[in-house]
């Protein structure tokens, strides 16, 4: 049989890839290893951010995912549990609030709402944060999803629109005529297509090493900590410290923790964040999930009697650039990217999936995809796999 | 350097009460955690001490097994060569080095720090005796989240423990041995006992003769409670389940009806009065510890996930022995023996004598109870269409509160084809549980929707925990404290501008 497009990955960038060009009129096929939303997607916490990024193509990439969430999916939005709830960064010392405020006038600049949240007005938006706090800043766009949900869902859609998922079914290399990627070759027969989508999340850089090129996303294990079910509205929004930006944008392997605490509709709370670089091992780490405890006592310190039921972790991909690797490869014509989205895959994936639908079907992107250029990195070094 | 055990061994019910005297006698330094007060697990569960009656042994099952363990356990703690730590929860086991293993633990009971604990701990041991027991397993019918349902096993440890009843006059129901004592334990207590409900068709176990010959003393048994059920006048009906449990905010009756071999009703439904219900499904193990050491695991007989143990009860994971419940239900002698054996072969593997004749006839007396187990096993099945029994609003998991339908929606709508995405999509197990008490029915419900028998990969996403049980966050942020210095909150941390 041959398609129009095979994505690679059914997690939430592949999902919402296979809807977009499936809306848009291609024939799709997505292949998955596992189960859907298996990786990544099922190890987060469904942030669909704009206050943690600096000014930048990321941020441009997320403000234009807002739109596609709030516009082109806004009748969706409760199938995955959307929810504008705003995200309040807080900073314990007057030297934190002042880079708190610089970061919020390049934020503003870029387009993005952002209030200035003064000591004594942090109790009107979180009752129960710790008195000593310095300021805050609000981010009205900031919102939630079940990351779960919306693979799902979008797959569901898609599937209505005539693309076929096929979970349980591994990639093991590529159909090729010359330079070109003309298909798939996966354990349960090949898939000839016109392009061949590499989402494979955390496990891209492993899919395009079967087709000859380097795309070098490494994974960053996070912890997040689950508490016991709490009264509704307990921590009405997403509320980090404001390390938390610092630390998505450094490329330190070693553990850094800044703590991310929030709500959710069955009522657990859910403590982020902890990044470090040790390959794919899954132990608990007693240092990550103990540091997530204490950092979040410090701004809630309601939560220190408070139950943890579960830990999970998942790894994020992650590019040396800290950007997504999206769009077609030069070097293997016919493959395209949509990977390397670090923390922040759930939130872009709505844009990222449409954009790609628009550069497929050759039309203008919304957005200007050259800085995720595939191969804008450097060759290998010694010692990056 | 603080001193490290020989070996910890957890849980003080017949496997670990046996494993640690064993152990101990065998000359090895032992520690020995226990989530309850007082030592016996839930099998020999009991009054405490000081409020002991003479009548408490009544339907207590090697009564005397137990008091000797417990007598050389508090001999050998007063000689020091086993240090006992009731009311702890292990809640996570890491290995992090070759040489020890390092388990954190947090208080259970307020009588625990009366015993010598502190409330949370971090505790070493080169190897480990891991016997964490088994838990009854639970079936979704409707109605079953209706107060007065309760667990065989919870209304039995109210009478052992509380010499309390949850009501005046019950049906207990499931499959299994298990039901009997339960029915005649609540008669002797004055509960009128409507009818015991059997599943499946007979109590013949001696219908595998295998099985029943290397057992000789459960014939005997059996006996006792057919005499005991007659002297109560309890109905014992087979081949029958309860369909429904009725009642308008609690119990107040119960639906049954004749099923097939597969539990799929073939007669009338009719109503039996009582105001609460016992249900036992037989018995399977907790499994997170072993789990969370990555321990290999199968299903057993009787569907249940369990640890795979050598003829030593060696686990796949280098100084991990697993005995009792948690290698596949078998009872409280096999978990002794296993206990016994487990301790034996640990101090052999550290280069300490052990008499090669007792281990050969330890390991003899755990194939022969195995071969028991495995009989009995395939005489009480699940009913294969359980399934078939729920409803739309039929509630599978009742801490998150999901019905059957939001199942059934995740499977044929989203595309959950295994047990993992159907907990992801759907939330049964998600909460406060953890899914101990819904995994084995979300699991057989994955692969019933799927079409095919109930497998590992069915039941592992459910068995295994992060952490065995909730921890206070206060606890977990004091291991951090103890490990690293927390940094100031934001300072520093903008090195991304």
């Amino acid at each position: 049989m041959s398609v129009d497009l095979v994505v690679v990955g059914a997690g939430v960038v592949g999902a919402a890839s296979a809807y977009f060009a499936t809306m848009a009129g291609l024939r799709v096929v997505v292949v998955e290893r596992g189960a859907i939303a298996g990786g990544t997607s099922s190890a987060g916490e469904g942030n669909v951010l704009v206050s943690d990024k600096e000014a930048g193509p990321e941020l441009d990439l997320a403000r234009y995912s807002q739109r596609v969430w709030r516009e082109d999916l806004a009748e969706h939005g409760d199938l995955w549990e959307f929810e504008s709830k705003g995200g309040l960064v807080v900073a314990s010392s007057a030297q934190g609030v002042a880079s708190l405020r610089a970061l919020a006038v390049r934020q503003r600049r870029a387009g993005i709402e952002v209030r200035d949240v003064a000591r004594d007005e942090l109790p009107d938006y979180e009752p129960h944060l710790a008195p000593q706090l310095a300021g805050g800043a609000f981010y009205s766009q900031d919102a939630q999803v079940q990351p779960m949900l919306v693979a799902a869902h979008l797959l569901r859609l898609a599937r209505a629109g005539g693309a076929q998922v096929r979970t349980r079914t591994e990639v093991t290399g590529f159909l090729r005529a010359g330079d070109r990627v003309t298909g798939v070759r996966t354990s349960s027969g090949d898939v000839a297509a016109g392009a061949v989508l590499n989402a494979a999340g955390t496990w891209a850089g492993g899919i395009a090493d079967l087709a000859g090129v380097r795309v070098p996303v490494l994974p960053r294990r996070g912890f997040i900590l689950v508490t016991q079910p709490m009264p509704t509205r307990t921590i009405r929004h997403k509320v980090y410290a404001a390390e938390y930006v610092g630390d998505v944008a450094s490329s330190d392997a070693a553990l850094q923790t800044s703590p991310v605490v929030e709500g959710t509709a069955g009522g657990t709370v859910l403590i982020g964040a902890s990044r470090e670089r040790v390959g794919f091992d899954r132990t608990v780490s007693v240092a990550a999930i103990g540091t997530l405890a204490a950092k979040a006592i410090a701004l809630f310190p309601m939560l220190r009697g408070v139950r943890a039921i579960r830990t999970y972790l998942g790894f994020r991909p992650y590019c040396p650039d800290h950007l997504p690797v999206i769009g077609p490869d030069p070097r293997a014509p016919g493959l395209w990217h949509a990977c390397g989205h670090e923390g922040a895959g759930i939130g872009l994936s709505a844009g990222t999936g449409k954009l790609i639908s628009q550069a497929l079907v050759g039309r203008p992107t919304d957005l200007n995809l050259s800085p995720f250029a595939p191969d804008r990195f450097p060759p290998a070094e010694e010692g990056t796999r | 350097m603080p001193h490290v055990p020989d070996v910890a061994v957890v849980g003080a019910g017949p496997a670990g009460l046996a494993a640690a005297v064993e152990a101990a006698e065998a000359g090895l330094d032992v520690l020995l955690i226990d989530t309850a007060g007082q030592p016996g697990g839930q099998y020999w569960r009991h009054y405490d001490r000081t409020h002991a009656r003479p009548e408490d042994r009544i339907g207590h099952h090697d009564w005397p097994v137990f008091t000797r363990l417990r007598t050389r356990l508090d001999e050998l703690q007063a000689e020091g060569r086993i240090r006992y730590l009731p009311g702890h929860q292990v809640w996570l086991i890491t290995r992090d080095s070759e040489a020890a293993f390092t388990l954190r633990v947090t208080a259970t009971t307020s009588t625990s720090t009366a015993a010598g604990g502190a409330s949370g701990e971090t505790l070493t041991a080169h190897a480990l005796i891991l016997c964490p027991g088994g838990y009854d397993r639970q079936l979704p019918v409707p109605g079953w989240d209706l107060p007065g349902v309760l667990t065989a096993g919870g209304a039995q440890a109210l009478l052992k423990g509380h010499r309390t009843s949850a009501g005046r006059r019950a049906v207990v129901a499931g499959t299994g041995p298990f039901l009997l004592p339960v029915a005649t334990g609540l008669a002797r207590a004055g509960v009128r006992v409507a009818a015991v409900i059997e599943a499946n068709a007979t109590v013949g176990w001696l219908r595998s003769p295998a099985g029943a010959v290397s057992a000789p003393g459960k014939g005997v048994e059996a006996l006792r409670y057919a005499a005991s059920m007659a002297r109560h006048r309890i109905p014992y009906r087979t081949r029958t389940v309860i369909r429904e449990v009725l009642g308008d905010g609690r119990v107040d009756a119960v639906r049954v009806a004749r099923v097939d071999g597969d539990g799929r009703p073939t007669g009338p439904d009719e109503e039996i009065t009582v105001d609460f219900v016992a249900f036992g499904w037989g018995f399977t193990p907790s499994l997170e510890l072993p789990l969370m050491l990555g321990a290999e695991t199968a299903k057993d007989t009787d569907g249940s996930l369990v640890v795979t143990v050598d003829e030593l009860q060696r686990s796949s994971v280098d100084g991990l022995y697993v005995a009792g419940e948690a290698t596949g239900v078998g009872g409280a002698t096999l978990a002794v023996t296993e206990g016994r054996l487990s301790a034996l072969a640990l101090a052999g593997d550290r280069g300490l004598p052990a008499d090669p004749t007792r281990v050969r006839r330890l390991r003899g007396a755990v194939r022969r109870a195995r071969r028991f187990a495995t009989a009995m096993h395939r005489t009480y099945p699940l009913p294969r269409a359980w399934p078939e029994w729920l409803t739309e609003t039929t509630l599978v998991c009742r801490c998150e509160e999901v019905p059957y339908a939001d199942l059934r929606r995740a499977h044929h709508e989203l595309g959950a084809e295994d047990a993992r995405t159907l907990k992801l999509l759907a939330r049964p197990g998600m909460g406060w549980c953890q899914g101990r008490v819904c995994g084995l029915a979300t699991a057989g419900i994955a692969a019933w929707l799927g079409g095919r028998e109930t497998g590992v990969d069915d039941l592992r996403p459910l068995a295994g925990r992060s952490l065995a049980v909730p921890v206070p966050l206060g606890e977990l942020a004091a291991l951090a404290e103890e490990t690293t210095p927390l940094e100031a909150m934001d300072e520093g941390g903008r090195n991304g501008d």
